[in-house]
């Protein structure tokens, strides 16, 4: 759009564009990019050494290890299933289909605090499926489970959110095609479904990681927060930062901010793609 | 996973021409099973418990903690605030969004894409910082301290938290839109002889209205539920800055199970409505994108 030759605009525009600059980026300064440069400052301004102390204590070590073990979880469950579901409603054309919908968005629609407390209300002592687990010895609410589930629910929506609208867009008659010239479900889906939704997926998957990694209310609300044992990252920093251990909170915070980073750029390189192939199309 | 996507025949010896019909219950089998399983355990099966939790408190007791002076309070300080915070990115990521697809200037990009670390920064990483930057001797606290304005442990920090949290969403939603407009349109308003200010509030401002409300709904619906940012950046205190998630969650680590449950379902009835809000104007929306 810019440097084309275009008709005169009215005068006083010539000021309007860096003055609208200027404020958009103040703003987003103010906002954005000074907390952003905050982390990281306050993480290394005592030197990488003080960090690093902060970053090898075993209460630590512990939080990143649940935090891997809900991702890990979380992750691959909602791949799944963000798969199904995006072939389901991508695919099909059913009376509810709307109201399912609404339903797959519901995890961006309620508070995080919200769904912990739901899951509480499910599987904790005085819930309704509480008491059958812990016949059989399964504790979930402020264990191990209850964080894995909670992680799981609110990145539920991410994959079948993306996978959705790409396989809406490039439509089944290419899977049709494969299936009259005899392939089998399994390459059809490797060879043309995937090929075609695996840029959407990863995106998908990305977002999933981010969130699963960063989750904060619904972790906190299931976890019971006790040190060393059901503490993630994010739930981490906020303990930490309670105790007045600053460098620690900042510590574990540069960690988290680095992932949010690495996931924008991925991010970026995953758009980028992905407007290639929309203009080679 | 790979069998189940594309599902015609059974697998076993099902001719190929077989009519849709003969095999539609096994074409649908795996996927919807697995679709409709996981929503109804996942999220329908601890809704419902939610729900006749709270309920079971009885009709008279849900109103009575419903209305509750502390949870009125908790309700006016989420909801006031998060509604000034998604006024506020209404009009500045408008202006960001404008900004971003109209001129360009150095560093552009880096801005385009800093403008996602909400969505990808934890919460709790966002009120951790916010609460260090905004506090009285931080970097940006310190230059409204000596006014006698306290933004970070007060209602402003949690209004700043968010304005942190819903910032992306109004340029997300307006930025595709403003892409796609044609540029002609103004001109021939220019040329008609239109001066800057009508061409922007009688031609460019009426289609972007649906993207810029649902943007403000989708912000303003994050910030109602918003718990990681506000926990860290407020003092959580009854009737100062106590917000309705923080409220849910004291009440649940009382073992107050009523209070928890009721006040945590009124901000589920909420999110439904806001749900119902947000389709209707991208509904709205998609009339104007024909």
């Amino acid at each position: 759009m810019p440097g084309k030759v275009r008709l005169q605009q009215p005068k006083k525009s010539l000021i309007g564009p860096p003055l609208l600059i200027g404020i958009a980026v103040a703003y987003l300064a103010l906002v954005l990019f000074i907390p952003a440069i905050a982390v990281f400052y306050e993480a290394f301004h005592k030197g990488f050494q003080e960090f690093l102390t902060s970053i090898s204590q075993p209460d630590f070590l512990n939080a990143v290890r649940m935090t891997l073990i809900a991702t890990a979880v979380a992750v691959p469950l909602n791949t799944v299933f963000g798969l199904c579901a995006a072939w389901v409603l991508a695919r099909n054309r059913f009376p509810g289909r709307a109201l399912m919908i609404s339903i797959l968005d519901l995890p961006f629609a309620i508070s995080p605090v919200v769904v912990g407390l739901m899951l509480v209300m499910l599987y904790g002592r005085n819930g309704w499926l509480g008491p059958l687990f812990s016949q059989w010895g399964i504790k979930i609410i402020f264990d191990t489970p209850g964080i894995v589930l909670a992680t799981v629910v609110v990145t539920l929506p991410f994959v079948a959110r993306e996978v959705m609208p790409v396989l809406e867009d490039t439509g089944p008659s290419e899977e049709e095609a494969a299936k009259t010239l005899g392939a089998k479900d399994w390459q059809i889906f490797w060879r043309v479904t995937l090929p075609n939704i695996q840029w959407g997926l990863l995106y998908g998957v990305l977002l999933t990681n981010a969130r699963a990694m960063g989750e904060f209310g619904a972790v906190t609300v299931v976890s019971g927060n006790i040190a060393g044992k059901t503490q993630t990252l994010p739930i981490f920093v906020e303990e930490a930062y309670k105790n007045y251990q600053t460098a620690a909170a900042f510590g574990a915070a540069s960690i988290l901010a680095l992932l949010a980073v690495v996931t924008l750029v991925l991010k970026e390189l995953l758009e980028r793609r992905t407007a290639k192939r929309g203009i080679g199309h | 996973m790979d069998s189940t996507l594309e599902r015609s025949f059974t697998g076993t010896s099902l001719p190929k021409t077989s009519k849709p019909s003969a095999s539609w219950f096994h074409k649908v089998s795996i996927p919807w099973f697995i679709t409709v399983f996981y929503l109804t355990v996942m999220l329908l099966l601890p809704i419902t418990a939610l729900l006749t939790k709270s309920i079971s408190v009885g009709p008279a007791e849900f109103w009575r903690i419903a209305t509750s002076p502390v949870a009125l309070s908790a309700y006016d300080v989420t909801f006031t605030t998060s509604l000034v915070a998604g006024l506020i990115n209404g009009v500045m990521g408008t202006l960001v969004a404008w900004v971003l697809v109209r001129y360009p200037f150095p560093g552009r990009k880096l801005v385009d894409a800093a403008v996602d670390l909400p969505f990808a920064l934890p919460t709790a990483v966002a009120g951790l910082v916010l609460a260090t930057v905004y506090s009285d001797k931080g970097w940006i606290g310190q230059f409204f301290a000596p006014f006698g304005i306290k933004i970070a442990f007060t209602r402003l920090g949690v209004l700043v938290a968010m304005i942190f949290i819903s910032l992306p969403f109004v340029v997300r939603t307006l930025q595709p839109v403003l892409q796609e407009m044609e540029r002609e349109i103004e001109e021939a308003a220019w040329s008609l002889g239109a001066n800057q200010r009508q061409t922007f509030i009688r031609v460019l401002l009426p289609p972007l209205i649906p993207p810029i409300l649902t943007g403000v709904a989708l912000g303003f619906s994050r910030a109602v539920g918003e718990y990681g940012s506000v926990i860290l950046v407020s003092s959580s205190i009854p009737f100062k800055d106590l917000i309705a998630p923080v409220l849910v969650f004291q009440r649940l680590e009382a073992y107050d199970y009523g209070g928890a449950t009721v006040i945590g379902t009124v901000l589920l009835l909420i999110s439904l409505l806001m749900l119902l809000v947000i389709n209707a104007l991208q509904q709205w929306g998609r009339r104007y994108a024909g």
